[in-house]
């Protein structure tokens, strides 16, 4: 989502400063946090369940449970973080700029990012991935049965490329029906100028939430596109790159153990070696990190695992009601999936 | 010959006016002479009637008959009209964006002295104006500061990261006004000098800064600044974008006055100069009064332009009144609440920007010295 900023000129001057700027900003980000006393995060301006104020200000959201999750692990404390809205063209030059130190805000992992911009990308918290969602009036139940629909886009968005792409794979034509903006693609969808509306999954369940009858429409099962989302940190700092990769990775952890915010402390004396490990009490294995033993404690304690972070914001718990699908963890038919913690 | 008596014909006493028809004065009249002086008169008078009626009717029914006040969640919106819940759930939000809810005293402070100092400048016959206009250019904005940003006198330190919703959209639009007509004063007299120099390098920078869109202004300086400076130093976002419309609203500013200047007569100065005063006090006591009281609707336009350009900070990430509204429409609590967000603040930019318009209006009378077209 977000990637419509597809100017190769702008990228590569990005790149070409990047590069220039890496170098001299290479500094210990992990001390740097420490001495402020808090993380850095640049999160979006507002994007349903990822991130977005609620109404007292606090920012809440799975992308701004990331940065508490490194927060947690770091300083010990979820809500040392300072939140940085940032729009979609400044989020990478604020990374490379220092103005940052996690950037997670909803960025999908691309090979140019990865590679050009002097950015790491340290996991994926979200699969996400472009979808169609329609009238049930309609009475389809596949993308397939698609043939000749008219469809709402948003304009400039890779979103109407996927979509080109994939009727053209299927030979099937479309009528686009193109919006400036996501209100107004609901509008036209609400108002009957489209059958079908297509973006990225976790947008349709946004989207489908402003539609004045959410109930009468659905959204298919088909992903025509990989937008896997994820945290990003500069390049050059490995510790750092550590740090936010295996917080992530320790939440997915304990979701596959058990482990929730609610009976971490009954489980901290657990019998089982890898929660022992997972929580700090068998080895050290923050140490290699420059955490503390019990960073892995801390961000279950405080944020809770990933199946929790995904309910509460996105999922069940939350007026999204996004289903796991992809996102569930590969035991369970997903792929989440984390290296063991030993 | 003699006056004779005055015939019988000839009445003795004035006859009173008689008030006119009454087909010709009143209400009726102004409706026959306006609404309905023909057929094709009438036809259009009924159909805008029914297009307002088409146009009203629903809004007032949406807005305030079947609207929703009271409550604190989405649960509590139920009827077909607005949701104003989202408004007064939020408010606190709105007008403070994220500064720390235990010390929004110190701004409710701020904004209470700067309207009573704005209510006094702009209040006729109030005593000591002068030194009231200067306590609020050089006075007010420091109190202001640290009140608002804190780190001095034992107040707590908000950074300006926390600051937004209106209260942002007032700082960034009374920083740009305060710091923009002083400015754009100087470089419309530097544009008209003899000095080649002065006058080269104030014409270089109305033209640049006219030259270039706000958003690029603010762009460059919340994107690409960052990444020519070194890494410590950091300068803060707001400064940014607060210099970037300082400077670009200046070069607006000055060719405004500009005009001004040049709607005084040569004979002006010239009468000035005969009198032995220099440039600056011809300046300030001859052309200045006259040219300012010539160009307030051209300032008050472009102050309007600024409070709603300021708007546009919401593409660097700041959240000004508007960009609030729109992060809390993404609050999953609140999706789909996205009219009323936009009309609340509608109605906040519009009850500005028509005081603004309607105090140049009245200072426009209260200067008119017969220059005016009735």
């Amino acid at each position: 989502m977000m990637h419509n900023n597809k100017k190769p000129l702008l990228i590569a001057s990005a790149a070409l400063l990047a590069a220039s700027v890496a170098s001299g900003a290479s500094a210990a980000t992990l001390d740097s946090v420490k001495e402020k006393g808090f993380v850095q995060c640049g999160v979006s301006t507002g994007l349903p369940g990822f991130s977005a104020p609620d109404d007292a200000g606090n920012w809440q959201g799975l992308d701004v449970d990331v940065c508490r999750g490194v927060a947690a692990a770091v300083l010990g404390d979820a809500s040392k973080v300072r939140y940085i809205p940032l729009t979609a063209k400044e989020r990478f030059t604020a990374l490379q700029s220092g103005e940052i130190d996690v950037l997670s805000r909803n960025t999908t992992w691309t090979a140019t990012r990865d590679t050009s911009l002097g950015l790491n990308f340290a996991g994926v918290n979200y699969y996400d991935g472009q979808g169609f969602m329609v009238s049930k009036d309609l009475g389809v139940a596949s993308a397939k049965e698609l043939d000749g629909a008219a469809i709402c886009i948003q304009s400039g968005t890779t979103t109407e490329l996927n979509l080109a792409d994939y009727f053209r794979l299927n030979d099937m034509t479309f009528e686009p029906v193109v919006f400036d903006t996501s209100d107004q693609t609901v509008k036209g969808f609400e108002a009957g100028r489209c059958d079908v509306l297509t973006s990225d999954q976790s947008q349709l369940y946004a989207l489908r939430i402003k539609l004045a009858d959410p109930a009468a429409a659905m959204v298919l099962p088909e992903v025509i596109s990989k937008e896997p989302l994820g945290p990003v940190v500069r390049q050059g700092d490995d510790q750092w790159f550590n740090i936010v990769k295996w917080t992530l990775f320790a939440q997915i952890n304990a979701e596959e153990m058990g482990l929730t915010s609610d009976n971490i402390e009954a489980k901290k004396s657990d019998t089982n070696p890898n929660v022992a490990r997972l929580v700090g009490a068998d080895g050290n294995y923050g140490e290699a990190m420059g955490l503390p033993a019990d960073w892995a404690y801390q961000v279950i304690k405080q944020v809770g695992n990933y199946g929790e972070m995904f309910e509460r914001n996105v999922g069940t718990g939350s007026a999204l009601n996004i289903e796991r699908g992809l996102n569930a963890l590969w035991s369970n038919g997903g792929i989440q999936y984390a290296p063991p913690v030993r | 010959m003699s006056i004779e008596k005055t015939p019988s014909r000839v009445t003795e006493k004035m006859i009173d006016a008689r008030s006119a028809p009454s087909d010709s004065i009143g209400t009726i009249a102004w409706l026959r002479t306006n609404l309905f002086a023909g057929p094709i008169n009438t036809l259009f008078t009924l159909f805008a009637c029914y297009l307002i009626y088409l146009l009203i009717v629903p809004s007032l029914q949406w807005a305030l008959i079947d609207a929703n006040w009271s409550g604190t969640t989405r649960a509590d919106c139920t009827g077909e009209g607005a949701c104003w819940v989202f408004i007064s759930a939020r408010l606190d939000q709105f007008i403070y964006g994220f500064y720390p809810e235990e010390l929004t005293w110190r701004v409710d402070i701020v904004f209470a002295i700067f309207a009573a100092l704005v209510a006094w400048l702009a209040i006729p016959n109030m005593p000591v104006k002068g030194l009231v206009a200067i306590a609020t250019l050089a006075v007010f904005p420091f109190i202001a500061f640290f009140l608002l940003h804190g780190g001095s006198f034992g107040l707590e330190v908000v950074g300006t990261h926390e600051w937004g919703g209106l209260m942002l959209t007032l700082v960034l639009a009374v920083v740009g006004i305060v710091a923009a007509l002083p400015m754009g004063i100087l470089l419309a007299m530097g544009r008209r000098s003899d000095m080649p120099i002065v006058k080269s390098i104030c014409v270089v920078f109305i033209e640049f800064w006219r030259g270039v869109p706000l958003i690029t202004v603010l762009f460059m300086a919340s994107v690409m600044l960052p990444l020519f400076v070194p890494g410590e130093v950091n300068l803060d976002k707001l400064v940014r974008a607060l210099i970037g419309i300082t400077l670009f609203q200046s070069a607006y500013m000055a060719e405004v006055v500009r005009g001004g200047l040049q709607a005084i007569p040569n004979g002006q100065t010239e009468a000035g100069v005969a009198l032995g005063l220099g440039y600056w006090r011809n300046m300030g006591l001859i052309v200045l009064p006259q040219a300012l009281k010539l160009m307030i609707p051209g300032i008050v336009n472009t102050f309007i332009a600024l409070f709603k350009d300021t708007s546009l900070v919401l593409i660097i990430g700041l959240f000004d009144l508007l960009a609030i509204v729109q992060a809390g429409l993404a609050d999953p609590k609140w999706l789909g609440y996205s009219i009323e967000g936009y009309a609340f603040v509608a109605l906040i930019f519009w009850v500005f920007c028509f005081s603004m318009s309607r105090y140049s209006q009245y200072l426009e009378r209260l200067l008119h010295t017969g220059h005016k077209k009735r």
